[in-house]
């Protein structure tokens, strides 16, 4: 095998020429630039989709454990219709399939229609973890919430959701470490994200291990992250008493 | 925009879409057996107590399991041909990626599953004069295989999913069918459609038996 070649991400895009110091200047960009900009669009892909999932599959999730058998069964088949087709196909059915048929969908930049594609997808695991951190609270809480004449929604608003979401980070977190992972089937829609970069600068500069190297290091930090403030928020929100949110 | 699914007769889909649909059979099974074969081998490993034993099989699970499955397609296909000094196809590209990384994803869940075996189970083997290797085999992984059936067939079904990504390395899988059928009829959106049905036929059928078998175990135990 050919020695290492870390110089590959000094040099010019274009003409391939090395640039003192690195980064490129007057609109002209850099392997690293490129790279750098590449792990910019993961993150925000990656945390904007975070934010759908979270939102939409603890409403699913929250649905599943009412006590209306209409919302039970929304939330049911929304997690068997995201959870039974591969990620890669929600993708191009976001972005080939759905624009063709709603037009005016065509508008939406298609970094958008990813993160609801990943977000969805996503949102389908977050939901399964929701209904069962709900449902592994004892059931005297609901009925506690109710005998004292709260409303339902104000009983899971009081009740069972503070109890709930403190049980479910650390799944949620292994979720958001993965949504980082699954960012990558981005590349499949031509979004410029580190796994698109990946590709490209490999077949451009032949320096493929050096490439994937810096590039699975960089989805490493990324997920290391993730986690790491994940278990800041866990201790922060700790009730005391109980074990690290274990079940 | 019409949708207009008439092309799609049985010959347009036994020309284009049947092999890819073997094909990801086929990478399914064998990244399936082999995966659960290696995950078994490095599970027994990270429970074996031997540092020398622990250390590498952490090291190659937790590696795997976080870089996305994507690099690690690519990874392989950049560097099985530098290795064995001549290039090799998509296909068989993918099938040893899937038993390596998915080794990495059924180990864990063996690990859990030998872990959920009471202790005394173990002891009771030797007790009676068994070897190691006699009450993993006879006593231990008999009773893990059967409580952690449900999670391994549940992986599987993920990993027939994932075998969708082989996407990146051109390989011709059951959603390349699709692809290129709606390529040569002009019809990318119908075929994206109904390859997303038949996922989700699939899928949506096996989790379902996966749930039947898991009730089934349950009043077993």
């Amino acid at each position: 095998m050919a020695s290492w070649d870390w110089e590959v991400f000094c040099k010019n895009t274009i003409d391939g020429e090395v640039v003192p110091r690195c980064f490129g200047s007057g609109g002209d960009i850099t392997y690293l630039d490129w790279m750098l900009s590449a792990w910019g669009w993961t993150l925000s892909v990656a945390l904007l989709a975070l934010i759908v999932a979270l939102s939409v599959g603890s409403l699913m999730g929250i649905f599943r454990t009412t006590p209306n058998k209409w919302l039970v069964g929304i939330g049911n088949a929304w997690v068997e219709l995201f959870r039974n087709i591969p990620l890669l196909v929600q993708i191009f059915l976001w972005y080939h399939v759905l624009p063709s048929i709603f037009p005016s969908l065509r508008a939406i930049p298609s970094f958008v229609l990813v993160v609801f594609g990943l977000g969805f997808f996503t949102s389908a695991r977050v939901a399964e973890q929701v209904r069962a951190g709900i449902q592994s609270l004892p059931k005297g809480q609901r009925y506690a919430g109710l005998a004292m004449g709260l409303t339902l929604p104000q009983t899971y608003r009081y009740v069972l959701l503070p109890m709930a979401f403190r049980m479910v980070i650390p799944p949620l977190t292994s979720e958001s470490m993965n949504i980082i992972k699954n960012s990558s089937v981005a590349f499949a829609v031509s979004i410029a994200e580190l796994t698109m970069f990946a590709m490209q600068a490999q077949e451009e500069t032949s320096r493929g291990i050096e490439v994937y190297l810096a590039v699975t290091g960089l989805y490493f930090i990324s997920a290391f992250a993730i986690n790491r403030i994940a278990l800041f928020i866990e201790q922060r929100v700790q009730v005391p008493g109980m074990i690290g949110g274990a079940r | 925009m019409e949708l207009d699914f008439s092309f799609l007769n049985w010959g347009v889909i036994s020309s284009f879409v049947v092999k890819g649909f073997f094909f990801s059979i086929q990478l399914t099974l064998v990244a399936m057996v082999g995966g659960i074969a290696l995950g078994t081998v490095l599970a027994l490993m990270r429970l074996s107590g031997k540092k020398w034993l622990v250390l590498p099989a952490s090291a190659y699970v937790n590696t795997l399991r976080s870089i996305p499955l994507v690099m690690v397609i690519l990874w392989f296909f950049l560097l099985i041909p530098l290795l064995i000094g001549r290039p090799m196809g998509a296909e068989l590209s993918a099938m040893i990626t899937f038993t390596v990384f998915e080794a990495a994803y059924y180990s864990e869940i063996m690990r859990a599953g030998i872990q959920s075996v009471p202790r005394g189970q173990v002891h009771a083997g030797y007790a009676v004069g068994m070897t190691y290797g006699q009450t993993m085999q006879l006593i231990v992984l008999p009773q893990a295989f059967r409580n952690m059936l449900p999670v391994l067939l549940t992986q599987t079904i993920i990993l027939f999913q994932d075998t969708s990504l082989v996407y990146a390395i051109g390989a011709y899988d059951l959603l390349k069918g699709f692809e290129v059928a709606g390529k040569n009829f002009n019809r990318p959106v119908e075929t994206t459609l109904v390859a997303a049905v038949v996922y989700f036929i699939i899928c949506f059928s096996l989790s379902m038996l996966v749930r039947r078998l898991q009730k089934k175990i349950a009043i077993i135990r």
